[in-house]
């Protein structure tokens, strides 16, 4: 039943020029980044060379691309989830949904599962261009993987985000609006902590950053990945309560 | 379990902040019934089809659909009803057949039917020209019809329909009643409305809410025995005088109105046939002679245009 909710939301989006356009213009924009950190390592190269225990591609132009790929998916988020649960409600058809024999967590979880998926179509041909460079180079598969693993954490936590914003309200500009706050917020939230101390400090735990950098570098925490897993659950809960609150209305 | 009703609410309040939009309402719906729910603006209709379907939940109260409380299994309870939002709950980037698929899968109909389901609620609903076609390029008449079977689609055992008839072409009209009426002979049918004549041309029994509680509830046939004729309205070209009328068997008072129209009434039997025999044999040249119905429109008006409201015990 899940299943179905996310196949029809991923199909939707798809039926939307919405989704072709933000696939062709995020895919530009990072093939853009991965060229020109591939002109970077060319020049880098000599130097290199004589340097023992070298960074590799990997490290020069993989996790740049990944990191930068975060950046431009943080703005994408809110376009891609705006509307999943607002227009809904506005066009009334949640009433189907509500009169369906569903349960709120069916639904919430259907419409999450689906707007992953349209993330997990973008990640998989962005890995393409990374993959590309086995062609004629040798490439730390491990550290692509982690980055790759690190970049679906942080969208799937921006898409939970987006969809509890969209749970909120009918209007789906608000809820782009908001979603983008609150993930900007999320992700430079450390910056206040810095110029007092360079330890981290609870503010720095919260950043979405902060936990991203480590699995860039290849090393796997498993704190950080719970961190971005409790993000979801914590999202994907609050959007349950809040549409459940919707048939509650005072 | 023949007697148990397929909808049983009891008490049912809602409050809107302050404002309390349905206010203590209980009712039950048999199966084979059609049960017309009518009411002005703002009544309260919607509110309550809202709270039967689980679009709403209730301040206060109880519903039950086919046995089964709505709050404690709410998927069970759900699976037998069909519901008809007032604004058809259809995505317009769909086709009809697409849209149909994804609404019997929703309601969990097992994966070998859905064809099946798909072909039949489109027949039924007339859909067939338009099935490749997308929603959102469709007439507001073919959307309406979409929507209906949608709700249709999982032949639930109750089928709530909000003003299924809005929007459609007299043709269509006829079209969707007659399917209401044909549906009406194994489902339970809770109707909402405020088209006066689809309810005495569809229903079996008739509700009217106002301000939130339930002021009348008769059945169709009930309501033509109980608010049946008192008086005839006679025209002749050649009136006789008013006493004259008087003296015909079963008379009890007569009202002359202007050009030869008197009103005549009655009350145990009915004078019509004696009032044609004498008008033929004297000569009054009568050219109209009609019962006057009590309509169901103005029993609505009574009801609903007083200040207070007067509650009638609902039968």
């Amino acid at each position: 039943m899940i299943l179905t909710i996310a196949a029809r939301e991923l199909r939707s989006l798809f039926l939307s020029p919405l989704a072709w356009s933000i696939l062709a213009v995020t895919l530009f924009i990072l093939a853009y980044l991965f060229l020109s950190q591939i002109e970077a390592y060319v020049t880098l190269q000599p130097r290199l060379a004589a340097l023992e225990g070298a960074p590799g591609v990997a490290d020069i132009v993989v996790a740049p691309l990944l990191a930068d790929a975060a950046v431009v998916l943080l703005l994408v988020t809110p376009l891609v989830t705006m509307r999943v649960l607002s227009e809904e409600r506005r066009n009334g058809t949640i009433s189907l949904l509500f009169s369906a024999p569903l349960s709120m967590t069916e639904i919430v979880v259907g419409k999450y599962l689906g707007v992953v998926a349209f993330f997990l179509i973008l990640l998989g041909l962005l890995a393409l261009m990374p993959l590309s460079l086995l062609a004629g180079t040798a490439l730390d598969l491990g550290k692509l993987a982690a980055g790759l693993l690190g970049l679906a954490l942080v969208v799937s936590a921006f898409a939970a985000i987006g969809v509890y914003m969209s749970a909120l309200t009918e209007q789906p500009t608000v809820a782009a609006v908001t979603t983008f706050g609150l993930l900007l917020l999320l992700w430079i939230i450390d910056w206040a902590g810095n110029k007092q101390m360079e330890e981290s400090n609870a503010l720095a735990e919260l950043s979405m950053l902060r936990h991203y950098e480590p699995l860039l570098k290849g090393l796997f925490n498993s704190a950080d990945v719970a961190y971005y897993l409790l993000v979801i659950l914590l999202f994907i809960g609050f959007s349950i309560r809040r549409l459940d609150a919707t048939r509650l209305q005072p | 379990m023949p007697n148990k009703p397929l909808v049983q609410v009891d008490h049912l309040t809602r409050y809107y902040s302050q404002t309390c939009a349905v206010d203590d309402v209980s009712f039950n719906l048999a199966r084979g019934e059609v049960l017309g729910f009518l009411g002005p603006n703002g009544a309260g209709k919607s509110t309550t089809m809202q709270m039967i379907t689980g679009n709403l939940a209730p301040s206060a109260g109880q519903i039950s659909i086919d046995g089964m409380d709505l709050l404690d299994q709410p998927k069970r309870a759900k699976q037998a009803i069909g519901y008809l939002p007032e604004q058809p709950p259809v995505y317009r980037e769909l086709t009809v057949d697409e849209y149909l698929q994804y609404c019997a899968r929703l309601n969990r109909i097992p994966r070998g039917r859905i064809a099946a389901a798909v072909a039949t609620a489109k027949e039924r609903c007339g859909l067939g020209d338009v099935a490749r076609r997308l929603i959102g390029n469709l007439s507001k008449g073919y959307q309406q019809r979409a929507g209906i079977a949608q709700a249709i689609i999982h032949n639930p055992a109750v089928v709530i329909l909000d003003e299924p008839t809005v929007g459609l072409d007299p043709i269509q009209i006829r079209e969707i009643r007659s399917l209401i009426s044909e549906l009406g002979k194994e489902h339970g049918i809770i109707l909402s409305t405020h088209i006066l004549p689809e309810v005495q041309a569809t229903c079996n029994r008739v509700q009217i809410i106002h301000h939130g509680g339930l002021v009348f509830s008769d059945s169709t046939a009930g309501m033509a025995h109980r608010h049946a004729t008192t008086s005839l309205i006679a025209v002749f070209n050649n009136a006789p005088n008013t006493e004259r009328l008087s003296q015909i068997n079963g008379v009890e008072r007569v009202e002359p109105l202007d050009d030869g129209r008197f009103r005549i009434h009655y009350s145990d039997t009915d004078p019509a046939e004696a009032l044609a025999q004498q008008a033929g044999s004297q000569q009054w040249r009568l050219c109209e002679l009609t019962p006057e119905r009590r309509t169901l429109e103005q029993i609505f008006i009574e009801l609903t245009c007083s200040e207070s409201p007067v509650r009638e015990d609902a039968a």
